[in-house]
């Protein structure tokens, strides 16, 4: 179905998602990538080398969740920006999201703001932790936002508040 | 409208001139092309047809399509998208062909009639990405290059390639386009490469291998040893009535329009291909700040990246497969689009017909190799729809079937910049050992260069490149 929507269905998602045990160990990446096209950045981004080396270009990337720890250099690495950090052991309320965002104007730490899923529905309201946007983010900047543990699967995109007004 | 702040991009502008459209004071910047200057100021009828007097916009942005032919102080036929605004110009609207008799006399003259001919080791033409590493890698090998580019600045298409590249570290992946551009403009070797700009190669001579080449208005001739064309393509137009609205533009045209000049196309927009450009495109007009209402695509699939395919899908803009354009309404330039959706056999079903009010529709039904240089050199060519139409035959080190002429990048079948880059080293590796040049590396340099390219290309996404391929080499 992604080949006609641009959405993942449910059964691509499970075959990238970490185990539930994983995610409940901390901080892990989620490579929401499900084409094989020529592109390895990924692999050379990671310094823990939990995204393995591509045997092939075209292969699409293999991470070990465990050797992953959550540290992000890999997201705005991404051509395809779709790798994205949860968190679950966060906070007791929430569960943390990082995800690139190259849009004008850049919400600010501690900003509520929609959040979207994978159509850019909005399914609830987030805030904005933290915005890294410094010389290795190079104009991909990270946002880290909090969500409720029941969206922290599906929420994948934000929107700022004004412009919607 | 300029684009005043954008997350990628930071305009840099001439000073603020007036100028004069059909006797109307306007103002733009020194320096950006006069239709990027009228479209800033809502002027996007440039032109009448020489037939019907239809109103007429520009489509392609880059001095291929001349659908935005004007009147530039007194002379007519100016192709408004590519020639740069001067303080006080006087434009005016086109009417039908447009009366030379009372144009000022501007005769373009020889540099020197027949002893003024330039020698070279090899001319290349097209400073995109496949010229830029031809000539880099022809420099390696110990060959002078001639590099010719009819634009006032090289680095052809990636100048506005505000996305991220695939590939791997090699072909400059996860870098920007046009960062690219300038990290391949500083590796150029300034001493063994004669860079000329604004010098657009009118022919080539069979003869005598001459290439004839105007220059800032002078016509100079170049004799090189070898010739690597690097033309790249131009953007397909796509079959509707009313599909010479203005406002309809080449979805490249759009992101030149946007990134390159900094003007913003419209308000609302629909997107006609879901292929690569078409994806790419609709991400950086959200960008710009501007609405995507849709994006269209024919075949029953997307035919980009499915990661380029969420990244819009995640900014809410819907893709509907198997839907085309019905037809373009609007009196002087787009109002309305109907779209309507095709069945298996590609027939387009009565009753599902959709109006979308759009003032800007984009094409990215694909590109077409510019190649008149090579069928003027007489290359044997061949129609290969997967590669983009007629697409020249050649060897496993890009020569032609024309001995000394060699092609790379889009020119010799459309596809990826990344590839065309590798391309770009093999033609510029090969035609320089051709003549002697070697620096000991050339056999290491060509196979790394062949085995790049099988690599790029091994994977599904290829595959009709691969079935197109085979037919060529």
């Amino acid at each position: 179905m992604i080949e006609k929507t641009g959405v993942p269905t449910p059964q691509d998602l499970w075959k990238v998602f970490p185990p539930k045990e994983r995610l409940e160990k901390g901080p892990v990446a989620i490579i929401e990538c499900f084409q094989r096209i020529p592109c390895d950045p990924c692999y050379t981004a990671c310094k823990k080398e939990a995204i393995q080396e591509f045997e092939d270009i075209n292969d699409l990337p293999q991470i070990d969740f465990e050797i992953c720890n959550g540290c992000g250099l890999c997201i705005s690495r991404c051509p395809g920006l779709c790798i994205f950090i949860v968190d679950q052991t966060y906070s007791e309320t929430g569960v943390l999201i990082k995800l690139p965002f190259e849009f004008l104007p850049l919400p600010e730490k501690g900003e509520e703001v929609d959040a979207l899923n994978r159509k850019g529905e909005v399914v609830g309201k987030t805030k904005v932790v933290k915005v890294q946007n410094g010389r290795y983010e190079d104009k991909t900047p990270v946002i880290s936002i909090l969500v409720p543990k029941e969206l922290s699967m599906e929420v994948r995109n934000i929107r700022l508040r004004k412009n919607n007004d | 409208m300029h684009i005043k702040e954008h997350p990628i991009l930071a305009f840099k502008r001439g000073r603020r001139v007036e100028f004069f459209f059909d006797g109307k004071k306007m103002w733009g910047y020194e320096g950006e092309p006069i239709a990027a200057a009228l479209h800033a100021n809502g002027v996007r009828v440039l032109r009448r047809s020489i037939k019907l007097n239809r109103p007429r916009g520009f489509y392609c942005a880059i001095g291929n399509c001349s659908s935005c032919l004007m009147k530039v102080n007194g002379e007519p036929n100016v192709r408004v998208c590519v020639e740069r605004l001067e303080e006080g110009m006087v434009v005016g609207t086109q009417m039908a062909k447009g009366d030379l008799s009372r144009a000022k006399a501007n005769p373009i003259s020889s540099s020197g009639g027949g002893s003024g001919i330039r020698k070279t080791d090899i001319a290349v033409i097209g400073g995109g990405p496949a010229g830029l590493s031809a000539a880099i890698s022809a420099n390696q090998m110990g060959a002078k290059v001639t590099l010719l580019d009819r634009n006032s600045r090289i680095g052809g298409q990636l100048i506005k390639q505000t996305h991220m590249f695939f590939g791997s570290e090699k072909q400059y992946a996860f870098i920007r386009g046009i960062d690219i551009a300038d990290i391949l403009a500083d590796k150029l070797d300034k001493e063994m490469t004669d860079v000329m700009l604004n010098a657009t190669v009118l022919g080539y001579y069979r003869e005598d291998g001459v290439l004839g080449v105007e220059e800032n208005n002078r016509f100079t001739k170049i004799k090189p040893e070898r010739i690597i064309v690097a033309t790249g393509a131009s953007e397909k137009v796509l079959a509707f009535p009313n599909n010479d609205l203005p406002g309809i533009y080449g979805a490249g045209a759009a992101q030149t329009l946007m990134n390159e000049h900094g003007v913003v196309p419209g308000n609302n927009v629909l997107m006609v291909g879901a292929g690569n450009i078409g994806l790419i495109v609709s991400y950086q007009l959200m960008q710009a700040g501007i609405n995507v209402k849709a994006i269209i695509e024919a075949a029953s699939k997307i035919g980009g990246y499915w990661v380029h395919a969420s990244k819009v899908r995640r900014l809410g803009v819907p893709i509907y497969t198997s839907y085309t354009v019905k037809k373009a309404d609007g009196r002087e330039s787009l109002e309305r689009v109907t779209i309507w959706q095709l069945d298996k056999n590609w027939q387009p079903l009565k009753g599902t017909e959709i109006d979308l009010n759009v003032d800007v529709m984009c094409i990215a039904v694909g590109l077409s190799p510019l190649a008149e240089l090579l069928w003027q050199a007489g290359c044997q060519m061949k129609y290969i729809p997967e590669l983009g139409g007629h697409t020249p035959l050649r060897g496993e080190d890009m020569q032609t079937t024309v001995k000394g002429i060699y092609v790379a990048g889009d020119v010799a079948g459309v596809e990826e910049a990344s590839s065309a880059m590798v391309e770009g080293s093999l033609a510029g590796l090969c035609a320089a050992k051709s003549l002697g040049y070697d620096n000991g590396r050339f056999k290491e340099l060509r196979e790394e260069a062949i085995n790049e390219l099988m690599n790029l290309r091994s994977g599904p996404v290829s595959e009709g490149m691969r079935k197109g391929l085979e037919q060529l080499i």
